[in-house]
């Protein structure tokens, strides 16, 4: 006996294409404009102005060295001509970051107090994550048609669960005793979500929206198949017409994009580091007294 | 229940601050099966066996009374910080109520608790609980940011609060940069900064060393001092009971033992496991004076025409060398020995016994603890007498009484 589950998918996603089509269209609005705007605005930016702001930010958060990798892999990238695609795929990166925050925070924090909403979303996001990125493709282009816009949502699919995960982790690893004091000095139930659980999950919610913004760079080159366009489009140039070279030069603009990333959004979850530090914050930098005796 | 007499102290004059009635708190599914076993006589692991539910605190009835420190003390798993955490409902009660000043907390609805924990009841924890995140002035302050105080008063009565338990100029300074001692002294800024009537203390004091620990004792006794509140205070260290508890509470197995001043534990403990406490307690700064004191010295009551010889009679009579001579009202006048009793008979003065009266004897205050009597007992050729307050004659301290003493408990 077989089952014919393909045929039931097939009339599901026409079932929705009939009629849910303006919701369907209010989506790709919202989303569209999302990445329009950033898109619009990273495109806008002189290479110039990016590369200080990148460099700033490197320098700020990370340190010297890393401000120097910074300036000269960005400028490596602006001399193999991608500094525009870059651009593109850094929208499409920030876009479903954006997008996978604000579905993955409130549904990590649900699923951190609530055993059974954790255990229903538990299989969907396994789903997300092993599902090969090919099968949704496809849909996702039908429901939104081809461009940035399927790029996005196809890209959150695959890259929101770390978020999630790592929110609700996060909280449940709040110590007790933290959650304790704060319901002994009289914490409602939000207060002691903004108060004590969140800022103490910071560091776990930090490593999962870097997780998410790197799992997003790694749809790069897919999503440029229904249109996303960006360092995608120069890769799969390349591989469709055997040119290594080309590829090459767009694996590299990615790495370099998603190394720059990395750095710059584990370093949020941190205390800020030393040259930054030690240029401008040195007066909070005070030697303890012995304990005051009375 | 096993639970025991309430003191005769003064202060027991006090007002009750929190009245516990018949609490139970069973941890697990089935507490009413639970409860319904207990109350056939099932002991812990059989309930535990036919439940799998654990009993926390069983049948907990006892008084506690406002600023007094009350201190909870057991052995680890005997519900100790359960029954604390009963108090302010961070444990939901399985039955029985826990009345403060006639509210039961058991049975209030949550907005009400929530009101209840902001004004009146605040809490130091063993591990600090301090967070993180926050610098030291914003963690002194969280319990009135969480009750909606402006900024700016916040700050301020934290910082009063911070600068009450001496730890000044820390105020922007990270917890981790902080000692231990320091961190648990903004634990009790924390506690203290919404001037609550009630504060509970788990186990407060037992993650700092040795020293630190008798200076924060030392703190919390002068804080209490200054402003009395009332103090439930959880520990397993008897030493730390005896220094700063009013009174005891000893719990075993999620029963209350006893309930008692330090003095009525150790001198009438319950059971051997209220016992085993102070095998090893230092009982000379437990024991007063008046605890030691015995009546086995020949007392003699000065009147008018009574005759040294009648005295010198009763000691032969009674093998003693020295006599305690009293009034009608039975105050301490000195003490006399056989010789120099002889000594100014023979010299035929008017007032047989003044004249005889021991000069190196002076008589020890009931209330003078036993380290301090120790000294005095050893130095002396006799036994010393002992008075209360109103000078009145109690009994006499002998070398060989006081090593009894020492002996018994040791």
């Amino acid at each position: 006996m077989t089952f014919d589950i393909g045929d039931g998918v097939d009339s599901a996603v026409n079932y929705v294409l009939d009629n849910f089509a303006p919701l369907l269209d209010m989506i790709a609005a919202a989303i569209g404009a999302v990445t329009n705007s950033i898109q619009a605005t990273l495109l806008a930016t002189p290479m110039v102005l990016g590369l200080a702001i990148f460099v700033l930010l490197s320098l700020w958060r990370v340190g010297l060295g890393f401000a120097v990798f910074t300036a000269l892999s960005l400028w490596l990238v602006e001399h193999m001509g991608l500094w525009s695609a870059m651009m593109e795929t850094l929208s499409l990166v920030l876009a479903s970051t954006l997008v996978a925050m604000v579905i993955g925070l409130p549904l990590g924090i649900a699923m951190a107090r609530n055993d059974r909403v954790a255990a229903g979303v538990r299989p969907v996001l396994d789903l997300m994550q092993t599902m090969p990125a090919f099968v949704y493709l496809i849909p996702a282009a039908m429901f939104f048609g081809l461009g940035a816009v399927p790029g996005t949502i196809a890209t959150v699919i695959f890259s929101m669960p770390p978020v999630v995960r790592l929110t609700n982790l996060g909280i449940r690893q709040v110590h007790a005793e933290f959650i304790e004091a704060g319901n002994a000095f009289g914490c409602t139930a939000t207060q002691l979500l903004f108060k004590v659980q969140l800022p103490n999950a910071m560091p776990s919610i930090m490593a999962g929206i870097n997780q998410t913004i790197m799992l997003s760079l790694s749809m790069v080159v897919i999503a440029s198949m229904i249109g996303a366009g960006g360092i995608g489009n120069t890769v799969l140039t390349g591989i469709q017409r055997l040119d290594v070279g080309t590829g090459f030069e767009g694996g590299i603009a990615v790495v370099i994009l998603a190394v720059i990333l990395d750095r710059i959004t584990q370093s949020l979850g941190k205390q800020r580091a030393g040259l930054w530090r030690a240029l401008f914050h040195r007066q909070a930098q005070q030697p303890l007294a012995s304990p005051a005796t009375a | 229940m096993a639970y025991a007499t309430e003191s005769d102290l003064p202060g027991n004059d006090r007002p009750v601050k929190i009245s516990i009635r018949n609490v139970f708190k069973v941890f697990g599914d089935r507490p009413e099966k639970a409860i319904e076993l207990l109350e056939a006589g099932g002991t812990k692991s059989e309930i535990h066996a036919a439940t799998g539910c654990t009993i926390g605190v069983k049948d907990a009835s006892f008084d506690i009374l406002a600023g007094e420190i009350f201190v909870i003390m057991g052995l680890s798993g005997s519900g100790k910080s359960t029954m604390l955490r009963l108090i302010n409902r961070l444990i939901e009660p399985t039955s029985g109520s826990i009345e403060i000043e006639g509210r039961d907390v058991a049975r209030m609805p949550r907005s009400e608790l929530i009101a209840l924990r902001r004004r009146d009841i605040s809490m130091v924890f063993q591990s600090f609980a301090l967070l993180p995140n926050r610098t030291v002035i914003d963690n002194a302050a969280f319990g009135l940011e969480v009750a909606g105080i402006g900024e700016e008063e916040r700050r301020q009565r934290a910082r009063a609060a911070l600068r009450a338990v001496g730890l000044d100029g820390h105020d922007e300074s990270r917890i981790d940069q902080l000692s231990g001692g320091m961190k648990q002294r903004v634990g009790l800024a924390r506690a203290l900064a919404n001037e609550p009537t009630v504060l509970l203390m788990d186990e407060a004091f037992s993650a700092l060393d040795p020293l630190i620990r008798t200076e924060m004792q030392d703190e919390l006794v002068r804080l209490q001092a200054e402003h009395s509140r009332t103090i439930v205070f959880v520990s397993h260290d008897l030493d730390e009971a005896m220094r700063i508890g009013d009174r005891i509470c000893i719990m075993q197995n999620g029963e209350v033992v006893q309930v008692g001043t330090p003095d009525e534990i150790v001198l009438k403990p319950a059971n051997d496991y209220v016992r085993s406490f102070f095998r090893n307690v230092d009982v000379s700064q437990v024991f007063r004076a008046g605890d030691v004191a015995r009546r086995t010295q020949v007392t003699i009551i000065e009147r008018q025409g009574v005759s040294a010889a009648a005295a010198l009679e009763r000691m032969d009579h009674h093998d003693r060398d020295v006599a305690i001579i009293l009034g009608r009202d039975k105050r301490y006048h000195g003490m006399v020995s056989r010789s120099s009793l002889i000594r100014t008979n023979r010299d035929g003065a008017s007032d047989p016994y003044r004249h005889a009266f021991l000069p190196d004897i002076e008589p020890i205050p009931a209330s003078e603890s036993l380290s301090n009597v120790l000294g005095k007992v050893a130095a002396s050729a006799f036994p010393v007498p002992v008075v209360d307050e109103a000078n009145r004659y109690l009994g006499s301290i002998s070398k060989s009484a006081l090593l009894e003493t020492l002996d018994r408990s040791a």
